[in-house]
């Protein structure tokens, strides 16, 4: 029927919708950073200053993908223990009881909170605290932002290694237990072997999610423009340093700016990538 | 017949057991503490932010650092509310629902249709990879697209595009996954009394699968409501409440960042923080509510 | 009147006054008294939900995996309750097949047999676990077909070979008693003569209780049986005589046929 025609010709161009916005997005980040990298060059990845006084203008990314690499996979390190109990807590110990049920909800709403009000949070509560541990004298800083980060991602991290491993089969715990293992040996010998994909894919993307995680960082890292000296400088991530300079930014610096966004880009897809294979791989 | 022979077995069950129950301890002491953040946010929002909540709150527009200033030098109340920031959050996620809903279903159910091909796959997966990309990459997209081009300008709807983009994969998932849960007799059905296929999906399908959709919906609707970076390069923020699409808008996250930075204005973040944490939670329960209803409906 | 076989002497179990029962109000399992003869097999037998299964579990107390299973009762293992040993040693003494074939995939076939070992902690030395590994299969006429591909995974190998294996790594312990849960229910008649073969050779060595549903297979392979109908033990006896002789008439009705 020629309307039919019609509804699917429809459905395959809005298909195509999809296609160009990605494209789009491609090839706006790689304009918009060509003079960037015409006046830097491929070095602009590797250097370590970020200066805009007129005139004397250098921008390189360096400070803000050390940034970005250090809180993210800080903030995955300090997530994982709390993760990885978390799912065995409601999938395995308590599975099915209230009590799994209660944390389990509970964890989902951390995924819910914008990012605003966690900065909020790290800003009016965490700072002082770390403040009082005698950490840091600001309390802003590498180690903060990783700590608020590692909040963030407890959702993502808990909920597929959740899944997975309920999805272990009963059998093959039971034939462990008939060979007198204790529950200890049970989960390390016969859950975690079978379920490591999942787990590994899961811990992937929440990793993801900490590389492009944007205003929580912003407001807690401390915004100084290089590559941090210790656990508890300061410094900037991708993501906040062009939160917080792009609104009056032009010329060579929107152009750094932008070139920036397309590095961040690329590592949040290759990472994400990365942990859909895995996924995929497990199916 | 052979005979096993073993050597006799050490009996080390005791240290076993104090493994067993001390990694017992140690998993419910760490899902403990995983719960004690949650709990705190949302305490201090509630604490901090119930108090300045009145009917100004929703009516009165933002305060000004000036005015600001003097209420807190006068020990007066500080005046305001954050009606712009209200105004332009329903206007710019109206606008990015508009765009983003009803493409995002025709994509979904055009996935649905064609399953197995290698066109969908990519569709599928270039759809997942929008859907990692962080949302400050989208606002340089929309001010590259829109601020720069369209509308000349900051505006309203420079951040519902940059919005929309986040919301499309979501809707994309939600809807093709819905569409295969109808069954399939249902289509058939449809199709076998001659209808033509537009009807199909109006009539048949979307009400068939409203309550998915309706999870998908809310769900994205809870991502983009709490969304600052995108706003901040895109919609810039107003006092004013504003209803023109192509100039700067408000929006409640924008007046957070405001507020924060505002030495004088900085006791207005909780009330607002508590307002947008609150309608974020709401939407996001809600679907899930549904989803799970959808999930035990399914199972009788 | 329960009928028990009286003449069997130092049985190597005996079960006093258990049951069992899921969430208090469903008896899954009424008050069983028996006791099992060494070195024999022992078929239970009845139709699905006269809870066979649950009676084999009891033996190496799996139920206690499960919160809402209640188990009353005490069964004795060579004269000591089982319920006053550690479930590890318990469980050394007596291993479990089960229905569905389930070595563990994520290890190879020669770590499958000594999981035994690798789950309790126990390290011997490499000698002794090559010569554990080619006992058990040998004895399980797995050997010659697995013998160069120990160290591949056994997802390869046929359901009958699977549970074959499952059965090594059981044996691997040297238990006393083996407990089967239908182990051949899964499997072709092929596959299925051949584990019944098998466990009539295991039986000079090991105590073999065996759970089937298939009428045929008990009467072909066990020593006793004993049949169970709605969680409560209806007879029990010498296959040979039950099977031509059965004293209770719901026995009867589910040897010939009108009910299963």
């Amino acid at each position: 029927m020629v309307s039919d025609k019609l509804t699917k010709a429809i459905l395959l161009s809005s298909s195509l919708i999809v296609l160009i916005i990605s494209a789009g997005i491609v090839f706006s980040l790689a304009g918009g950073s060509i003079p960037a990298f015409k006046e830097f060059g491929f070095k602009f990845i590797f250097t370590n200053e970020w200066n805009p006084t007129e005139g004397h203008e250098i921008y390189g990314a360096l400070p803000f993908i050390t940034g970005t690499l250090i809180t993210s996979i800080l903030s995955l390190i300090i997530c994982i223990p709390l993760a990885f109990s978390t799912s065995l807590f409601t999938a395995e110990y308590f599975r099915n009881t209230k009590a799994s049920g209660i944390i389990s909800s509970l964890v989902d709403l951390l995924a819910g909170i914008p990012s605003i009000v966690y900065g909020l949070w790290g800003f009016y509560t965490l700072r002082p605290l770390i403040i009082n541990l005698g950490l840091s004298d600001q309390g802003f800083g590498i180690f903060t932002s990783s700590i608020i980060l590692a909040i963030m991602i407890l959702p993502y991290a808990t909920s597929m290694s959740t899944e997975i491993i309920t999805m272990v089969p009963e059998e093959l715990k039971e034939a462990a237990y008939s060979l007198g293992a204790t529950r200890l040996e049970v989960i390390f010998n016969v859950i975690i072997p079978n379920a490591r994909s999942g787990i590994i894919a899961s811990y992937v993307l929440a990793l993801g999610r900490a590389i492009g995680e944007t205003m929580a960082v912003t407001m807690l890292i401390g915004n100084s423009n290089t590559v941090p000296s210790g656990l508890f400088a300061p410094g900037n991530t991708m993501a906040s340093i062009i939160a917080n300079q792009f609104g009056e930014a032009s010329g060579l610096k929107l152009s750094s700016l932008i070139a920036i966004g397309l590095l961040l880009f690329a590592i949040t897809g290759i990472v994400n990538s990365i942990g859909k294979f895995i996924i995929k791989k497990l199916v | 017949m052979v005979i096993i022979k073993i050597s006799p077995l050490l009996d080390n069950t005791k240290a076993r057991d104090k493994k067993n129950k001390l990694f017992r301890a140690f998993v419910i002491a760490m899902s403990f503490i995983t719960v004690i953040p949650i709990i705190l946010i949302i305490g201090k929002i509630i604490i901090n932010g119930i108090g300045q909540i009145n009917f100004n709150f929703f009516v009165q527009t933002s305060p000004d650092s000036l005015q600001a200033m003097t209420a807190i030098a006068t020990n007066k109340v500080i005046p305001g509310g954050i009606a712009n920031g209200i105004t332009g959050t329903f206007l710019i996620v109206l606008m990015a629902s508009v765009m983003a809903v009803p493409l995002g279903m025709m994509i979904g159910i055009y996935l649905y249709e064609n399953q197995g091909r290698r066109y969908t796959n990519l569709i599928r997966n270039t759809s997942e990879i929008l859907q990692g990309v962080p949302s400050i990459v989208l606002g340089i997209i929309s001010y590259l697209w829109v601020v720069r081009n369209v509308t000349k300008g900051f505006s309203a709807f420079g951040g519902s595009v940059a919005l929309s983009i986040m919301m499309l994969p979501l809707i994309i998932k939600s809807t093709e996954e819905t569409m295969k849960m109808i069954p399939n007799e249902i289509k058939e059905a449809a199709f076998a009394m001659g209808a033509p296929y537009h009807k199909i999906i109006l009539k048949v399908l979307i009400p068939t699968g409203l309550s998915g959709l309706s999870t998908g919906i809310l769900l994205s609707l809870s991502r983009i409501l709490g969304e600052t970076a995108p706003l901040m390069m895109t919609a810039l923020g107003s006092s004013i409440i504003n209803f023109n699409v192509t100039k700067p808008t408000s929006a409640v996250p924008l007046l957070i960042w405001e507020f924060y930075n505002d030495p004088n204005m900085v006791n207005l973040v909780w009330s607002s923080a508590l307002f947008l944490t609150v309608l974020v939670l709401t939407l996001n329960v809600l679907s899930r509510r549904i989803a799970a209803k959808i999930k035990i409906g399914i199972k009788k | 009147m329960i009928e028990t076989l009286t003449n069997i002497e130092n049985p190597i179990l005996k079960v006093r006054n258990l049951s069992i029962a899921y969430e208090t109000d469903r008896s899954a399992v009424k008050d069983i008294n028996i006791d099992i003869e060494s070195k024999a097999i022992t078929a239970i037998m009845g139709p699905s939900g006269c809870g066979k299964s649950t009676l084999l579990r009891a033996f190496n107390r799996l139920h206690e995996l499960y919160p809402y299973i209640k188990t009353t009762g005490k069964i004795y293992l060579n004269e000591r309750e089982i319920h006053e040993m550690s479930t590890v040693e318990l469980r050394r003494k007596i291993g479990m097949v089960f229905q569905r074939p389930n070595p563990f995939p994520t290890m190879s076939i020669y770590d499958n047999v000594i999981a035994g070992y690798k789950l309790n902690g126990i390290k011997l030395v490499r000698s002794e676990y090559d010569s554990i590994v080619e006992n058990a299969l040998i004895n399980v006429t797995l050997w010659d077909e697995v013998k160069d591909s120990l160290f591949k995974k056994g997802t390869f190998l046929s359901g009958g070979q699977q549970q074959r294996l499952c059965i090594a790594r059981t044996i691997a312990f040297n238990p006393e008693v083996l407990l089967l849960d239908e182990p051949t229910s899964a499997l072709d008649p092929v596959a299925t003569a051949s584990i019944e073969d098998l466990l009539v050779s295991l039986k000079k060595d090991y105590t073999i209780l065996l759970v089937t549903h298939n009428m045929a297979q008990a009467a072909r392979i066990s020593d006793n049986s004993i049949f169970m109908f709605m969680g409560e033990l209806v007879e029990y006896g010498k296959t040979e005589t039950m099977f031509t002789n059965p004293k209770d008439p719901r026995t009867e009705g589910y040897l010939t046929g009108k009910f299963g």
